[in-house]
């Protein structure tokens, strides 16, 4: 569904992305793993067309991604960090995003009513906990029913209830069909999600595979236990 | 278009139930009230009321929209991540904040003159131009935010830069040009100072209210040159043009900046 070739990005003396060839299969889940500053945030940031300059390309489906965005609408975002207008409702940010997508296709509310948001949805975006923020981030990236999914640190800030909650989401998404793209450290969450990983190293793919191929190849056992060796192995290339 | 009217339509929103927009707006009320009520005749409020706008509104413009836009820096990204293109979000972001900024002033500084009964007294053309002139520097300062902001990621060195600059142009600057008068106090000056005033869009917004007050003979031989340039037409046309070039040369190099930035 995505393709990466070549794609590299500097951020002054510092290299974010370094040649990075990668592609993202459709209809699976693909980790994507690395010590902090291995250019994951990058990565996923250059597919939704925020990094500007960069060399190498980014393919959707098939086509360059570019200024145009039309291609974003197929595309539901969860950033790492959830931080909204203070004074908006959650109701009011839901209702932005839908005139901006035109989105006249019916939503999926699934979540709100899972999460029990809806007292929370008519109060300011300030009042509410950070909890309670990431899970209306949750929620938008869900939203539009979008083909695919870019999770950026997904369950970080959810109590164990709501993270069992979304990651149910997640895999009914996944049997309908849909791709998702995740970042996280909790390696123990990739395990019971992940069916692909990219292991990024200094911006550049260690390894890209399905999970058993990474667990067979570092002769692990689990995946947290391959991708501390392919981490240690990393550190000392 | 569509998208940049909505975009600024619920930034809009956001900020008009701000406290510090809402402060602002007071500020402003009290002040002109005050002046109305206690600073003698219509004239003399509207120019001590002029003094504190020219003071007032490049700081406040400044700060304001570069801590707001610090602020929505994450929301700005997942704002992108949508269909849109960079543009239409540029546009909606600066009209959202410029148009709360602008009307609130102007409602706040015209409303006391129309409780007052002023407006009648004061000189005709006068508190439009107040106004006008207020809101032209609020669209100038808010672009200037913009591009501190899209060029610098670190928000207390943008936020020290945004104030710098007020500094120049609000202070600094007129200290320059006093300076230059008085080195080159024997040598026909004016166009140099005339050329020097189209440089700021501070002093060119003062110039362009005090010669509408009728004061322009405090300034002396300087004001009466000043006076004849700017009321010909073409030093009218000049002066229109140099404040659309200083709103339309910030909001070119805010949007080229923003839609060159790495989110």
């Amino acid at each position: 569904m995505i393709s990466a070739r070549q794609v590299s990005k500097h951020f002054g003396r510092l290299s974010a992305l370094d040649a990075l060839t990668l592609d993202i299969a459709r209809t699976r889940i693909t980790a994507i793993v690395g010590p902090n500053g291995a250019g994951k945030t990058t990565f996923v940031k250059t597919i939704l067309g925020l990094t500007r300059t960069y060399s190498g390309s980014i393919e959707f489906d098939g086509a360059r991604v570019d200024d145009d965005g039309k291609y974003r609408s197929r595309i539901g975002y969860m950033p790492q960090m959830a931080r909204f207008p203070e004074n908006l409702t959650a109701a009011e940010l839901f209702a932005m995003l839908r005139d901006l997508r035109h989105a006249d296709t019916p939503i999926d509310e699934d979540l709100i009513s899972e999460f029990r948001l809806s007292t929370e949805l008519r109060k300011p975006l300030r009042t509410l906990s950070g909890g309670t923020r990431q899970k209306v981030n949750a929620v938008m990236a869900f939203l539009f029913k979008p083909d695919l999914f870019i999770l950026d640190e997904p369950t970080a800030g959810l109590d164990p209830i709501a993270s069992g909650i979304l990651k149910d989401k997640i895999r009914s998404e996944r049997s309908a069909g849909k791709t998702f793209i995740l970042t996280s450290h909790i390696i123990s969450e990739l395990e019971e999600l992940a069916e692909d990983v990219a292991f990024l190293h200094e911006g550049r793919v260690g390894f890209s595979g399905p999970v058993s191929e990474l667990i067979r190849t570092t002769r692990q056992e689990t995946l947290e236990q391959a991708i501390a060796q392919m981490m240690k192995r990393g550190v000392a290339a | 278009m569509r998208e940049t009217a909505k975009i600024a339509g619920y930034q809009l929103r956001d900020i008009a139930r701000s406290r510090w927009l809402f402060g602002y707006v007071l500020f402003f009320l009290l002040v002109t009230d005050a002046l109305l009520r206690f600073g003698g005749g219509g004239e003399k409020a509207l120019l001590s009321l002029m003094n504190v706008v020219l003071f007032v509104i490049p700081l406040v413009t400044l700060v304001f929209s570069t801590v707001y836009l610090y602020n929505a820096r994450e929301f700005i990204e997942l704002l992108l991540a949508q269909p849109i293109r960079r543009h239409q979000l540029f546009g909606g972001l600066y009209l959202g904040l410029v148009i709360p900024l602008s009307v609130g002033f102007a409602a706040a500084v015209g409303l006391p003159f129309v409780f007052h009964r002023a407006v009648a007294t004061s000189q005709p053309g006068t508190i439009p131009s107040l106004l006008l002139v207020g809101m032209i520097l609020t669209f100038i300062f808010t672009a200037i935010a913009f591009f501190i902001v899209s060029r610098s990621e670190d928000r207390l060195k943008g936020l020290g830069i945004a104030i710098a600059t007020w500094l120049l142009f609000g202070i600094l600057y007129d200290g320059l040009v006093l300076l230059f008068l008085a080195i080159f106090a024997d040598h026909p000056i004016e166009r140099p100072v005339l050329g020097l005033m189209l440089l700021n869009p501070i002093d060119l917004a003062r110039v362009a209210l005090l010669l509408q007050f009728d004061v322009s003979a405090l300034l002396g031989y300087t004001g009466a040159v000043l006076r004849k340039f700017f009321e010909t037409t073409t030093g009218l046309a000049i002066t229109i043009s140099a404040l659309v070039f200083w709103i339309m040369g910030p909001v070119a190099l805010g949007l080229r900046a923003f839609q060159r930035k790495d989110f």
